[in-house]
């Protein structure tokens, strides 16, 4: 049984920052959650779906996070307790509801959780999402540790329930891919009925009048927040400096204070509600101190809106001193570090430390510039993503007008580096490839010669590149759309989706067919399979040449990493090492230099190509590349 | 067994696919069930596509601390991957560190497309030796292949840590983990690969 399932009171395990989230959530008695993958969010709904059927719940996989944010608003509108999740990119597909939720408000808990990328680690954007709680006028709440995830996951029901509202809570990648000791708390033994109120409907007009509640609304939720214990000070009574922190930043001030023994120098206000702020207990220590300096991933969020209170107060707090992202003494971008707190902190108070011998530091950084290679990222050995672009490239060189690839978000992303050949030209949000390939098939008549590919993954296809595929065809625009089906979400952790035939919890479901709903559409399908390489370059060509209006290809092969989990390799390959005639071949090394599959090796020693067997997934592509036909591959 | 220090500071290095996350979480559930205090950070942005890959483990007797380690405050370094230990040691390291590595490389694909090179292995071995404090060496993705899988590498390192007494993890601390987190069909295969490891590990 999964640890977040265990009904044991009391027992302390490691969780991930997610799975606290989820085992908030249960303990709070929550019954629905929803969610799109996303990382870092990716694991919140994922651990829950692994115990849904024991504990007797309901999670799903939707088909994007609006969808996702509606499904549990209806468990809430009925009186029940629900939870969504996304990354900080749904929250902006979400937004639209969420900004008319605010003023119809709910009554079963309703906690949205968004798991910001400081850095985008995982992500297109570097985006901070607290913004959406100021312009929704919606609390927010931001843990900073993996049992506060927990606890404040599972008091955010209560406070959503005695508001009337969603409640916002903020994670960052720091906390959601972190793991940490968590003292776990009974689950409720009696659930609750749906019903939904009828005599209550859920109507945000008028929308001033609604839009007044809100305000209101929001200040009780200020004179709540006062008396949260989640929010403290630790430090002397009149600090030199005063940190004001939240979510990451509280264990990182905390840990540079303490390594550079500054404990009574230095106080540190460590918010965890920072929407609305808790007026009072901030002023009450911006009294006490002169310097501030805060301390806060991605956006200056807390800087601004502490600086707004202060304003406000200013006559009888007197002058400060604000140090943070406005004034270059934090980064204001990337991710936090606690090197980056400390070393803000050693300037300001003129204090220093030696983290190693400077001796061993220089010949550290030396061996590593001297020996360590570095590490590009790539597609994996066998991945169908890079069969499927080498065929693009052919397609396009051959076609001969400078087609162009509009790409999308999934791993095929990579297709915008050596791994994909550098064939994608954009990349934006979920389904933007499919939504600028309409537009760009309109360009004809103003002399663009181009033809127009966009490729999409089966997922994306989904989310948010379908109403782009209805909208092109209704408008008679022209391109080519690649359907790459690996069947799977395959970049934040292989979770099914509508093409799947599997729900989240792994109950058979309808399948959404692809194909169907291309045809539908009235567009021209095909299908091939990428690792035919000849084959679905032809029909890329003909594609390309042939028809005019919406044409799509569904380029159907199975990821190769959730093929081995149940298969071992389709072929085993090897390199005939009297064929391959290495640097006098004249193919430039085609296989390594330009193919670039993980499983093909360049000796140096012998100069010529070989497998390495604990990496090869043995696809066979690879065999079809060769021109002096010296990769074999024979059936595993 | 009382921590050299605390935090006691430990990075486990390697590539994408190497089962990186898998052991530093079965590492820390089996300290956790040993009553202490752990968090872990996982820089995984590159997880499952070839990239270098690192998680942060810190130990202590008393309280949770940042999930990310500081420049130069490395006590243990478990190296699924050569080049890759050397790179956590450039940033990380210090006089103090006691390393254990994998001997196996993963070339990089600039490495594999010959636009670079990777170092001869006893240079590598060699350097680590000069940045550590002590370096213990097991063939474990040799060993792994040999046991039919090359996914066992991460376990069988695992196994090579519990001998060399630096942290309280043993083999039936390591049972009681991998029963309560992996799938109950591997957990011959698994201890299979922790004994092994233990056994053939070697300080140099």
């Amino acid at each position: 049984m999964s640890l977040i399932a265990q009904d044991a009171p009391g027992k302390t395990v490691l969780l991930m920052g997610n799975e606290a989230i989820a085992r908030g959530a249960l303990e709070a008695g929550a019954l629905v959650f929803a969610a799109y993958p996303g990382n870092p969010s990716s694991e919140i709904a994922g651990s829950l779906s692994l115990v849904a059927d024991a504990l007797d719940f309901h999670v799903e996989w939707s088909v994007n996070e609006k969808v996702a944010m509606e499904v549990v608003a209806a468990a809430s509108f009925a009186g029940l307790r629900g939870l969504c999740a996304m990354k900080q990119n749904g929250l902006n597909v979400a937004a639209d509801f969420l900004l008319n939720l605010n003023l119809t408000g709910c009554r079963g808990g309703l906690v949205v959780v968004v798991a910001d990328d400081p850095g985008g680690i995982s992500s297109t954007n570097e985006e901070d999402s607290r913004i959406f709680a100021k312009l929704g006028d919606l609390p927010l709440l931001e843990p900073s540790t993996i049992q506060e995830a927990k606890d404040m996951t599972r008091w955010a029901f209560t406070l959503s329930e005695e508001l009337g509202l969603p409640i916002l809570l903020r994670s960052v990648t720091r906390l959601s891919h972190a793991r940490g000791n968590v003292r776990l708390d009974p689950l409720p033994r009696t659930a609750p009925r749906a019903r939904f109120d009828t005599s209550r409907p859920r109507l945000p007009f008028p929308p001033v009048f609604c839009h007044k509640a809100l305000h209101q609304n929001l200040d009780r939720s200020g004179a709540l927040m006062e008396s949260s214990p989640y929010n403290f000070y630790r430090g002397p009574e009149k600090p030199e400096l005063l940190i004001i922190t939240c979510g990451s930043g509280w264990m990182y001030s905390l840990e540079a204070v303490t390594t550079l023994e500054i404990q009574h120098r230095v106080g540190i206000l460590k918010l965890s509600t920072t929407w609305p702020l808790p007026r009072n207990l901030v002023l009450k220590h911006l009294k006490q101190a002169h310097a501030i300096l805060f301390v806060e991933e991605v956006d200056p969020f807390l800087e601004n809106n502490v600086k707004e209170l202060f304003a406000q107060h200013c006559i009888d707090l007197g002058l400060k001193r604000f140090h943070g992202k406005a004034t270059g003494t934090i980064a204001s971008v990337g991710e936090i570090t606690p090197a980056i707190v400390t070393s803000a902190l050693e300037d300001l108070l003129n204090v220093n430390l030696e983290p190693r011998p400077p001796e061993y530091a220089r010949k550290a950084r030396e061996a590593v510039a001297q020996l360590v290679p570095s590490r590009a990222l790539g597609f994996c050995a066998g991945c169908p993503h890079r069969a499927t672009y080498w065929a693009i490239k052919r397609a396009l060189a051959l076609d001969g007008r400078e087609g162009f690839v509009l790409g999308d978000i999934g791993c095929y992303g990579l297709g915008m580096g050596p791994s994909g050949f550098s064939q994608m030209k954009t990349i934006h949000a979920m389904g933007s490839g499919a939504g600028l390939a309409a537009g760009f098939g309109q360009l004809e008549r103003f002399g663009l010669t181009q033809p127009v590919v966009a490729v999409c993954g089966d997922s994306t296809f989904y989310h948010a590149a379908m109403p782009a595929l209805v909208s092109a065809r209704y408008n008679t625009s022209n391109f080519l759309l690649l359907l790459l089906d690996n069947s799977a979400t395959a970049m934040t952790g292989f979770q099914p989706h509508p093409g799947t035939g599997r729900t989240a919890t792994g109950k058979e479901a309808h399948r959404i067919d692809l194909k169907a709903i291309c045809e539908a559409l009235g567009a021209r399908v095909d299908v091939a399979d990428p690792f035919d390489l000849k084959g679905t370059t032809e029909a890329i060509l003909r594609l390309l040449q042939n028809a005019d209006g919406v044409k799509a290809l569904i380029l159907k092969r199975e990821c190769a990493l959730l093929r081995s989990k149940r298969q071992k390799k389709i072929y085993t390959m090897e390199v005939d090492q009297e064929r391959c005639l290495g640097e006098r071949c004249g193919c430039n090394r085609l296989c390594t230099r330009v193919f670039r599959c993980p499983g093909l090796q360049w000796d140096r020693a012998t100069g010529k190509t070989g497998i390495d067997e604990a990496i090869c997934t043995g696809c066979g592509v690879c065999a079809e590349i060769c021109p002096v036909s010296a990769i074999k591959k024979e059936a595993a | 067994m009382i921590l050299a220090r605390d935090p006691f500071n430990v990075i486990i290095g390697g590539v994408g696919g190497q089962g990186n996350v898998v052991a530093s979480q079965i590492l820390g559930q089996t300290l956790v069930n040993k009553g202490h205090v752990i968090t872990i950070g996982e820089t995984y942005g590159a997880s499952q596509r070839g990239g270098a890959v690192m998680s942060h483990l810190r130990v202590s007797a008393k309280n949770p601390w940042s999930p990310l380690i500081s420049e130069g405050q490395c006590d243990l370094l478990v190296s699924l991957e050569p080049v890759e230990g050397l790179r956590v040691l450039g940033y990380y390291g210090n006089p103090r560190v006691i390393t254990l590595t994998n001997t196996r490389p993963v070339f990089p694909m600039d490495v594999n497309s010959g636009e670079s090179a990777y170092p001869e292995l006893s240079e590598v071995i060699s350097k680590i030796g000069q940045l550590s404090a002590a370096v213990w060496v097991v063939h474990a993705t040799e060993i792994a292949l040999t046991m039919g899988d090359p996914i066992y590498s991460n376990m069988i390192m695992l196994g090579a840590l519990s001998a060399m007494g630096v942290l309280p993890i043993d083999r039936e601390g390591f049972e009681v983990t991998i029963r309560e987190l992996l799938h109950s069909h591997r957990l011959g295969d698994n201890l299979k690969a922790f004994d092994t490891g233990a056994e053939a590990v070697k300080r140099l």
